[in-house]
């Protein structure tokens, strides 16, 4: 541990105050809480916002598990786990199920999330509303009064430009029937965890400077249309390669000496506890 | 008009000024015309009052500055009136004044209740999305959550705005002045509200595209019977359109009556003057 710094990098006063816009983001489920946003010995759009949380939160007796689309073993997944240990002496861990504390980028864990842990997701552009409405004051209003034709018109365009909503990551959701956020570049796929979710979500923009939260036990719900129900990605038929997952997020990989397409689980450490598992099995 | 009709829209005593006023200016006689040369407030709108019939096209005339878009942005809440009263027979029976309304409901006014042309379609449209989905935009404001329903009815407006629904799709920053103007009346008409109010929507185009969109007005309000409010310098705009006429100077309303009325015995010297000078 570098001594060098105060405990988590950042003063007390520093921290403190992140807790303080923390609180308020858990508080209104949903609504964008601005913050001072730090000087990070990171560039700024690697995950400041996640980092800023979680080094505000964490404590001595915490498990850090950091993940980047999925790998625990990115390069910058690797620098967030070394500035934050370093700082702290805290373990980490890549067990999604030991970790107090989860920062990600893209992604929630395939393993379920319980009521004792908190996910930090980090944070590109935090107003769903941006590309309708350029002006932050104007967006502003539009939340206060939950004016919201703007996020389903970017729908409908899609819908009309693809022939269904192709967002990708990133699909809007309307939080607790009162706001709506973005939940971040995460696949489709994972919004349906942010539903009724045991676990704490926070959500982090360190550029945009803002914080915003979804309870644990809160509603969330994907935008949708009547007649273009929501769907997240499907991979039906399809299993991982290695441990043979299904139900979960795959990648779409191709053997490049065959050009055969597979498919191998996005969610590394989850396809290798898969993996350890299934083979206590076979020697039985 | 008969004598019992009930208004769609009635506007009492609708002031509006920019500033915050002075003792000087207390004295309305004190004015540069609507100006105040001690403190700057602009008097844009004075004591306005006027109603609008089912069916009917209201014409307001007058010069530049004299107030024609201020009082547009107040009855479509883009401005904050400094006071007044605007009744909608279609929102409680007529028995609300709109502007005391919040600002969610007055959204929902403006939404389901009326609809808006501007002069500038920049103020109107989104530049960057498709036209459709310009149309869609009141559709969703307004609660509908289909999309094949809202694709079917702003395709069956832009038809009946003559847009080619090949061109649905596209946005209307390729489009033309004229065409600009015709889906923001598509638009303006989604929600098939009783009341319109168009603010120069010729105004800039050339001669003979001014003439299709003002003859698409024409038709489409007597296919639609839609009530207008129709603002515009150009008195020979108003004359081809309007069945009632208000003049307005420096803010105030200095004459109304039928169109026909007003081109035919001016009263005011200076609707004598406008007149004249249409001649
Ligand atoms: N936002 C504003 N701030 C200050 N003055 C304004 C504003 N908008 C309009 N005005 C003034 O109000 C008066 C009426 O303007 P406007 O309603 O645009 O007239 P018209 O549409 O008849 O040309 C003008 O003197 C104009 O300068
Ligand atoms: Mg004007
Ligand atoms: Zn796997
Ligand atoms: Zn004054």
């Amino acid at each position: 541990m570098n001594t060098a710094y105060n405990f988590a990098f950042f003063d007390e006063g520093s921290k403190r105050e992140i807790r303080r816009a923390t609180l308020k983001a858990i508080a209104i489920p949903g609504y964008q809480v601005p913050f001072a946003s730090r000087e990070m010995p990171i560039g700024r759009g690697w995950g400041t916002g996640g980092l800023q949380l979680t080094l505000s939160l964490i404590g001595k007796n915490d498990v850090l598990k950091v993940i980047d689309q999925g790998s625990d073993e990115s390069v910058n997944a690797v620098n967030i786990k070394k500035l934050v240990s370093d700082t702290t002496g805290v373990a980490t861990t890549d067990h999604t199920a030991e970790a107090s504390l989860i920062q990600s980028r893209h992604r929630i864990p395939e393993v379920p999330l319980k009521k004792d842990q908190i996910l930090i997701l980090q944070v590109p552009l935090p107003e769903p509303l941006r590309y309708y409405e350029p002006s932050e004051n104007e967006t502003k209003k539009l939340h206060g009064e939950k004016e919201y034709s703007g996020a389903w018109l970017m729908l409908f365009e899609q819908i009309m430009k693809y022939g269904s909503m192709t967002t990708g990551a990133d699909h809007p959701v309307m939080v607790h029937d009162r706001y709506v956020m973005a939940p971040s570049p995460i696949p489709r796929f994972d919004n349906p965890k942010m539903n009724e979710s045991e676990a704490l979500i926070l959500l982090g923009a360190g550029r945009e400077k803002k914080v915003y939260a979804v309870p644990p036990y809160t509603k969330v719900v994907s935008l949708d249309f009547e007649d273009y129900p929501f769907e997240p990605e499907s991979f039906e038929d399809k299993h991982c390669r290695l441990c043979g997952s299904t139900g979960v997020f795959l990648d779409e990989l191709v053997d490049e000496a065959t050009d055969e397409t597979f498919y191998q689980c996005n969610d590394t450490s989850y396809c290798i506890e898969t993996l350890n598992e299934v083979e206590p099995f076979g020697v039985k | 008009m008969a004598e019992f009709e009930v208004p769609v829209l009635s506007i009492k005593n609708l002031n509006k000024q920019f500033g915050k006023g002075c003792p000087y200016c207390q004295d309305e006689e004190s004015l540069v015309k609507n100006y105040c040369p001690v403190c700057g407030t602009v008097y844009a709108c004075r004591d306005v009052s006027f109603d609008v019939f089912p069916g009917e096209v209201l014409g307001i005339v007058g010069e530049s500055g004299s107030g024609k878009s201020t009082l547009m942005q107040c009855l479509y809440f883009d401005q904050e009136v400094t006071n007044g009263e605007a009744y909608l027979a279609d929102y409680h029976n007529g028995e609300k004044n709109l502007f005391q309304e919040s600002s969610q409901q007055q959204r929902y006014i403006r939404n389901n209740i009326m609809g808006k042309v501007y002069q500038n379609p920049l103020l109107g449209l989104k530049m960057n999305f498709s036209s459709i989905g310009n149309i869609a935009e009141k559709l969703i404001a307004a609660g509908n959550q289909h999309v094949g329903m809202m694709e079917n009815r702003g395709t069956e407006l832009l038809n009946k705005v003559n847009i080619p629904v090949h061109r649905r799709k596209e946005a209307p920053k390729n489009f033309s002045g004229g065409m600009q103007q015709r889906v923001q009346i598509a638009k303006a008409l989604s929600n098939r509200p009783p009341l319109l109010l168009l603010d120069e929507v010729t105004t800039g185009l050339d001669l003979s595209v001014q003439a299709s969109v003002l003859d698409l007005i024409k038709s489409l309000q007597r296919e639609l019977n839609i009530s207008i409010v129709l603002v515009s310098h150009d008195l020979g705009v108003i004359r081809m359109l309007a069945d009632r006429t208000l003049v307005m100077l420096e803010g105030r309303v200095i004459e109304q009556g039928l169109t026909d009325q007003i081109l035919e015995d001016p009263q005011h010297r200076y609707t004598q003057q406008l007149v004249h000078s249409l001649l």
